[in-house]
């Protein structure tokens, strides 16, 4: 009893410390496109990243479908169908790919969902109003790695 | 493998699985329309030579579903036409402190026949790129004495459906060489800049994507030869301006303003990516 309060204690400290770790979207570093190390060290949660990849600032089937989530109905067809993604590419190459897909495809159409510089005529969110103070990346770094963790539940092998 | 390769696997099986998907939408259908079984209306023809990378342009028509385009192939089922009865009867009112209405000047209506197919257009006198948004208010400041208009308000957009609809069957044929060339330059630069958070272009969802659908939405080629709109969305009409504002502020970006030298340049590049299709407004869609 004593010992699991203590570790819930210490993982919760360990929680606050690793917010404190969170690599920004201007310290990424990107080797050929691919994030080797997580972004905030606290492991993704695939059953949020499905919801990301529906809503709000993710909305990935706007642009891509992917069979497992065919009850959402409306999927995009700009960028490749997503099933089979992990037997494609590594955990690794889909961070790269999620967090700054221009890395990987030279001039894709894919937003850049942990970038926080070079827009043009950056507006705040969909007002149609000039953005003011910090810009705040598509997706936190928590959300990336949802969307990676979700990612890499679709396997077709 | 290397980085080449591993986009060129991932493209190919993006292609391959998108056949299986997307024929239900994909393209353009092979509907014709004639509107009160008498108006011709082109929809498809080869693009102009100064578009580079299309090489046939469709009306937004022909990316409706078969129920939205019934709307436009008769005008008592075209709910546009109630505006356009009120510009009508705008047209021969008299206003303003000269005593004039649009007909003191013009006569009917329909001797306005041509002139939505060639604005933008170059203005000689006032060395500038006009709309006919722009035309209408000089109109009405100059000649009439009247209040000029909100550029995107009912009256305005109203007048212009009237414009069009007279105009409706004759080729969009905009100019864009002599002095209208420089706005129609930093109206294509506007067309493929890639705005806002989201960092997408004009070009990235109506060039690169027309035919598919980006989440509920089936991509047409972006023309402009149907406005102004009357959208089931919104019901109500809806001008180029308008449009062009709703899509760049879905980039996530700070949009430019209805009437700004920004918009007027764009909608003269735009309209001149549809040179050869038929006027078609005031049209509707979803
Ligand atoms: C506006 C369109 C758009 C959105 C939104 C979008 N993508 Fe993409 N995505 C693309 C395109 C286009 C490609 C193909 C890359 C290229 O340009 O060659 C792609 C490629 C990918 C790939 C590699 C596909 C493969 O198997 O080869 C993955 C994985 C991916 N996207 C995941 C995502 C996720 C996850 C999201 C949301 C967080 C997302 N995408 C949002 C357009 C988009
Ligand atoms: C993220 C995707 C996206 C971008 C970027 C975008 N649009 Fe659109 N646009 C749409 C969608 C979706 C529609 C509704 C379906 C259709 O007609 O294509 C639309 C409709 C239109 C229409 C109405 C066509 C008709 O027949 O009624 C015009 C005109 C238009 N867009 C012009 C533009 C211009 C100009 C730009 C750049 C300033 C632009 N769009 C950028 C998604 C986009």
């Amino acid at each position: 009893m004593t010992r699991f309060a203590i570790f819930a204690a210490t993982a919760s400290l360990c929680a606050t410390s690793a917010a404190a770790e969170i690599v920004k979207p201007t310290d990424v570093t990107f080797v050929d496109g691919v994030i080797e190390a997580s972004l905030t060290g606290t492991p993704g949660d695939p059953a949020a990243g499905a919801e990301i990849m529906d809503k709000g600032a993710g909305n990935c089937i706007a642009c891509h479908a992917v069979t497992e989530l065919d009850h959402l109905g409306f999927h995009g067809e700009i960028g490749p169908p997503l099933d089979g993604a992990a037997d494609r590419w590594s955990e690794a190459e889909l961070r790269g790919i999620v967090a700054d897909a221009k890395q990987m495809f030279d001039g894709t159409m894919m937003p850049s969902f942990y970038r926080v510089d070079g827009f043009i005529r950056l507006g705040d969110a969909y007002t149609g109003d000039a953005h003011q103070g910090e810009v705040e990346p598509l997706l936190t770094a928590q959300q990336i790695e949802d969307v990676v963790a979700y990612l890499m539940t679709l396997k077709d092998e | 493998m290397t980085r080449q390769t591993r986009v060129r696997a991932g493209a190919a099986i993006g292609v391959v699985a998108g056949v299986l998907a997307v024929a239900a939408h994909a393209g353009p259908d092979d509907d014709d329309l004639v509107i009160n079984g008498e108006i011709e209306i082109v929809t498809e023809t080869a693009a102009p030579e100064h578009i580079e990378h299309v090489g046939t342009i469709y009306s937004g028509w022909r990316f409706r579903s078969d129920e939205t385009q019934a709307f436009q192939v008769d005008d008592f089922d075209n709910p546009s036409m109630i505006w356009v009865e009120q510009a009508e009867e705008v047209w021969n009112t008299a206003e303003g402190a000269a005593g004039k209405s649009c007909a003191s000047c013009h006569d009917g209506s329909d001797s306005m026949a041509g002139v939505r197919a060639v604005y933008p257009k170059w203005n000689e006198d006032a060395g500038e790129v006009r709309t006919l948004e722009m035309q209408i208010n000089d109109c009405r400041e100059n000649r009439m004495q009247a209040e000029t208009w909100k550029y995107t308000g009912g009256e305005m957009v109203n007048m212009v459906a009237l414009l069009s609809a007279v105009s409706r069957g004759i080729p969009v044929n905009v100019a864009i060489d002599g002095p209208a060339q420089s706005t129609w330059e930093m109206g294509k630069d506007i067309y493929y800049t890639r705005y806002g958070q989201l960092e997408l272009s004009c070009a990235n969802c109506h060039e690169d994507n027309y035919g598919n659908m980006i989440r509920a939405d089936h991509l047409s080629q972006g023309q402009i030869n149907g406005f102004p709109t009357y959208r089931l969305k919104n019901t109500k009409l809806n001008a180029v301006h308008a449009r062009f504002k709703g899509c760049v502020r879905d980039t996530r970006a700070e949009t430019f303003a209805p009437g700004s030298p920004e918009f007027v340049a764009l909608e003269l590049y735009v309209a001149s990516r549809g040179n050869g299709l038929s006027v078609e407004g005031p049209s509707v869609r979803n």
